[in-house]
């Protein structure tokens, strides 16, 4: 479904230039949930924004549904592929209300039957119609998410890029929400990329896990391995150690990784 | 804890007024806060920010503060000038907001930012200011500090950002940080090492920590003492290393809908609340 | 939710007031309704948005509310003193005072209107433009309203007019000219701002096109401070136009044009000082309205003073 091979991106030129992506490839199948975790600032939001062609600009190949991307997006990919962001409370615009956000993708891409869509994907994300004509300011962080969700729903994609969905919902918000991508996914059979720095979240969506570091793929594991085994690299090792919570000479003995 | 108490706080009550009449954010809270680290948790709209605001009398323009009692170091908060606070936040007490992004100027860069926060509190030379700023970002643990310094906000990852903002608060050291989820989108290795960082200005300054956050298992691990909140109110305070044993069927509820590398679930619980709980805390 | 008020009242303030509004026309009246409710707690605001209705109000109904349109000059009567016949006295060429002034803020109101039609869409246009489409159009833009703004406005607006030659729409043209170079810049400044949110992003990877991204998304949220500024300088235009018309090239005579007005009036500063104090109160206290109003929008409408 969608594969990745030697990505890169960079930011700026000359002396300061960002490398942010540096040869990462790998491939997700079709109805699988896969994995993005590492360091902060590692490049995770950039692989999945270049996929989205938010960043237009880049090196390698990216081929979804076999078809490479070229730098230009093309509008039908709206249709194939959407993306959720991390911020609920950035992702919607202020003066708009919920039905206006949700009639936008169909405005924009010329779908009929707008009112039932639009109450259909409120009703999907678990939202009754009372919310249909809210501000974004009047909502919670978690119903805002949900929105957001439900926007990307709307063209029926075929695969949801996911930019760290939950990580500014607490924690009963963050499991209503990843019961609902989790439900969502069953009933229709979507793909998922996830970016998540939480592993215990990524390894209850994903089967597959990617981990990143400096703009590099270190390792890649399934999530059982993430669970219980070991994992080969020192680094992800390091990852699941300090997800196992705060202790003060473990951090002392935390070593850079180039 | 027997030293000299920061901060106490009672009876802490923050009001909104709003088209659709009172809201009452925070009802009666109470804590005091040593030379330790306290945690609080709670679900999204527990007043938790609310209550960190107050103290710093950084509520927004419809909200109403009253307490019984609130003192800092001495320094009664609750009828101190608008010229005393001024100079108490920012230098003594701290607040590292939630959302960085929309708390960072999106038109100047953030090294920038950085140094002008020096300057304000110790009126260094620029040069100084931006050596320090520098420094600073380092101590964060943000790599190639000397590009990232020249970055505008929606140049920075996420977690670079929520970084910035610690860097501008510890900038002039101050005696209490109240850090409002300050590592939610940090990985957690950094996360880790950010941590520490607070830790050490604890252990060493004698710095008194208020760390909000939602993540259980992070203060259950790091702070000294845990306060739960729920609808405005303390429902219990426990020691950090006792919160996954505590009792209150709302602390329950938020353990259990966490999801567990260990423990893999199919579908996770959602909280159930109960009106009662707002009651029985009277 | 005062069971006190009678029903019907209750019924369109709950209407306004619902947590859940059923369709996008009552979540739009609900907003203006809390924003009115907003702006009507700010007396200082409310006194101006009176001044502005009044001034409006008084250019409806002008023919009901004076006998003549003072533009007939009746020599017997001139520079007589406020009296009950004439409230404000006549001028110097017997015309009432009282008469002029209120068929004056016609031509008040036509050249603030005129202005802000012409201004706020060039400004709002080349603003957001340039700001959302960056790289050498954001330069080029810019480098025009630099341009445009290193004059001093009085003087290139006495350029144009001095090229286009006086009269009334000739000055509108010219204020205009002056006057919209800042509103670029603000809508810039905004657009920057907002440029890299979210939910432009969210847009554009929907498959929005510039233009609906411009219409639909920026340009909202720049209006507000738009229409803030616009209130704002409603007082240098009005000001403006009043020096052009004190000069002899903005509306020409007999047109009641309060700036001309205080110019042909000058001459009788010492012994009739009615005849060029009238006009100028008007100016005076038309300018404090607006600025008054729009101290007051500015806190409603602008979205960082607090949405909830
Ligand atoms: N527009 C940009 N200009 C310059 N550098 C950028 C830009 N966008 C991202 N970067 C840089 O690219 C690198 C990777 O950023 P990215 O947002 O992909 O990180 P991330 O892995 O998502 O981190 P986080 O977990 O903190 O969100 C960072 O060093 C960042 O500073
Ligand atoms: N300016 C305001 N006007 C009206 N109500 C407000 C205002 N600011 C906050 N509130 C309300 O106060 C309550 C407490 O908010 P607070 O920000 O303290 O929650 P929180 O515990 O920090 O939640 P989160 O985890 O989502 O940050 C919420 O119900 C919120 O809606
Ligand atoms: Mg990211
Ligand atoms: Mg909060």
């Amino acid at each position: 479904m969608i594969e990745v091979e030697n990505l890169t991106v960079e930011f700026g030129r000359g002396a300061a230039t960002v490398r942010a992506v540096r040869g990462v490839s790998f491939t997700v199948a079709q109805g699988e949930s896969y994995g993005l975790v590492g360091e902060s600032g590692s490049g995770k939001s950039t692989v999945l924004r270049a996929i989205a062609r938010i960043n237009p600009e880049f090196g390698g190949t990216i081929r979804v549904n076999g078809t490479p991307l070229t730098s230009k997006r093309s509008r039908d990919e709206a249709r194939r592929m959407q993306m959720v962001f991390q911020d609920p409370y950035g992702a919607l615009h202020p003066r708009h209300t919920v039905d206006a956000i949700l009639r936008e993708p169909l405005e924009i891409h010329r779908v009929g039957d707008k009112d039932r869509r639009i109450k259909a994907a409120l009703s999907d994300v678990g939202l009754g119609p009372e919310f249909r004509f809210r501000y974004p300011h009047q909502i919670s962080g978690g119903q805002r998410q949900r929105i957001a969700v439900a926007r990307a729903l709307i063209l029926e994609p075929e695969i949801l890029l996911l930019d760290e969905p939950t990580s500014a919902l607490d924690v009963s918000v963050q499991a209503e929400v990843l019961n609902l991508l989790k439900r969502l996914q069953r009933e229709r059979g979507l793909t998922y990329l996830m970016v998540s720095h939480n592993l215990a979240v990524v390894a209850h969506i994903c089967e597959r896990v990617a981990v990143m570091n400096r703009g590099r793929v270190v390792e890649e594991l399934t999530a059982s391995t993430l669970r219980g085994g070991e994992p080969a690299e020192a680094y992800t090792r390091q990852l699941v150690s300090a997800t196992e919570g705060y202790d003060r000479e473990a951090v002392r003995g935390y070593v850079t990784y180039e | 804890m027997t030293e000299a108490r920061l901060l106490e706080v009672e009876d802490l009550r923050v009001t909104f007024r709003t088209p659709h009449g009172p809201v009452e954010a925070v009802r009666g809270v109470s804590f005091s806060l040593g030379r330790e680290r306290l945690g609080i948790v709670g679900e999204s709209g527990s007043g938790k920010s609310q209550t960190g605001r107050a103290l710093l009398r950084l509520s927004a323009r419809n909200g109403r503060v009253s307490a019984k009692k609130m003192v800092f170091d001495g320094i009664d908060l609750t009828n101190a000038s608008e010229r005393t606070m001024r100079r108490i936040r920012g230098a003594r007490i701290s607040m590292i907001m939630q959302d960085p992004r929309y708390s960072l100027n999106p038109v100047v860069k953030v090294g920038d930012q950085i140094a002008e926060a020096y300057r304000i509190h110790t009126g260094a030379s620029a040069r100084k200011a931006r050596d320090r700023a520098m420094e600073m970002l380092e101590t964060v643990r943000i790599r190639e500090a000397g590009k990232v310094y020249d970055l505008y906000p929606h140049q920075v990852s996420g977690g670079m950002g929520q970084r910035v903002m610690i860097a501008m608060m510890l900038i002039p050291e101050p005696d209490v940080l109240i850090a409002d989820e300050p590592t939610s989108a940090l990985d957690v290795t950094v996360q880790m090492q950010v941590l520490a960082l607070l830790d050490d200005m604890v252990r060493e300054r004698g710095m008194g920590l208020v760390l909000i956050s939602h993540d259980l298992n992070l203060v259950a691990s790091f702070c000294d003492r845990v306060m739960v909140m729920y609808g405005g109110r303390v429902m219990e305070v426990l020691e950090a290393g006792r919160l996954h044993e505590a009792q209150h069927p709302y602390t329950r509820g938020l353990l259990n809908c966490l999801p567990s590398l260990e423990h893999p679930q199919h579908m996770l619980p959602v909280l159930t609340r109960d009106a009662g709980w707002l009651e029985e805390a009277r | 939710m005062s069971a006190a008020a009678d029903p019907q009242g209750a019924g369109l303030r709950a209407w306004l007031r619902s947590p859940s509004p059923a369709s996008t026309w009552q979540a739009r009246a609900q907003r203006a309704y809390l924003g009115w409710v907003a702006f009507r707690a700010n007396p200082i605001a409310m006194a101006g948005l009176l001044i502005v209705v009044a001034l409006v109000l008084a250019a409806i109904f002008a023919p009901l509310l004076t006998g003549s349109r003072g533009l007939d000059p009746d020599l017997p009567n001139r520079l007589l003193p406020p009296s009950a016949e004439h409230w404000l006295g006549t001028d110097q060429l017997g015309r009432d005072i009282y008469d002029r002034l209120i068929w004056g803020s016609r031509v008040t109101l036509y050249i603030v209107g005129l202005v802000s039609i012409i201004v706020a869409p060039i400004g709002l246009a080349v603003g957001t433009l340039a700001g959302y489409a960056g790289g050498w159009v954001d330069t080029v833009l810019m480098r025009i309203v630099d341009i445009f703004l290193a004059f001093p406005r009085l003087i290139l607006a006495l350029a144009f007019v001095a090229a286009l030659g006086p009269g009334l729409e000739n000055a509108v043209l010219a204020i205009a000219l002056t006057t919209w170079s800042p509103y670029a810049r603000i809508a810039r400044a905004e657009v920057l701002t907002i440029r890299k949110a979210d939910y432009i992003v969210a847009a554009e990877a929907q498959g929005a096109s510039t233009w609906r991204i411009l219409r639909k998304h920026v340009v909202p949220l720049c209006l507000a401070s738009v229409i803030v500024r616009l209130t704002l300088d409603m007082a240098g235009i009005i000001l403006t136009a009043a020096g052009l018309g004190f000069l002899g090239l903005g509306a020409q005579p007999p047109l009641p044009e309060w700036g001309a007005m205080i110019s042909t009036g000058r001459d009788f500063l010492y012994d009739q000082w009615w005849v060029p104090t009238a006009p100028g109160a008007a100016i005076f206290l038309v300018s404090l309205g607006f600025c008054l109003l729009g101290d007051g929008l500015r806190d409603v409408l602008d979205p960082r003073s607090g949405e909830a």
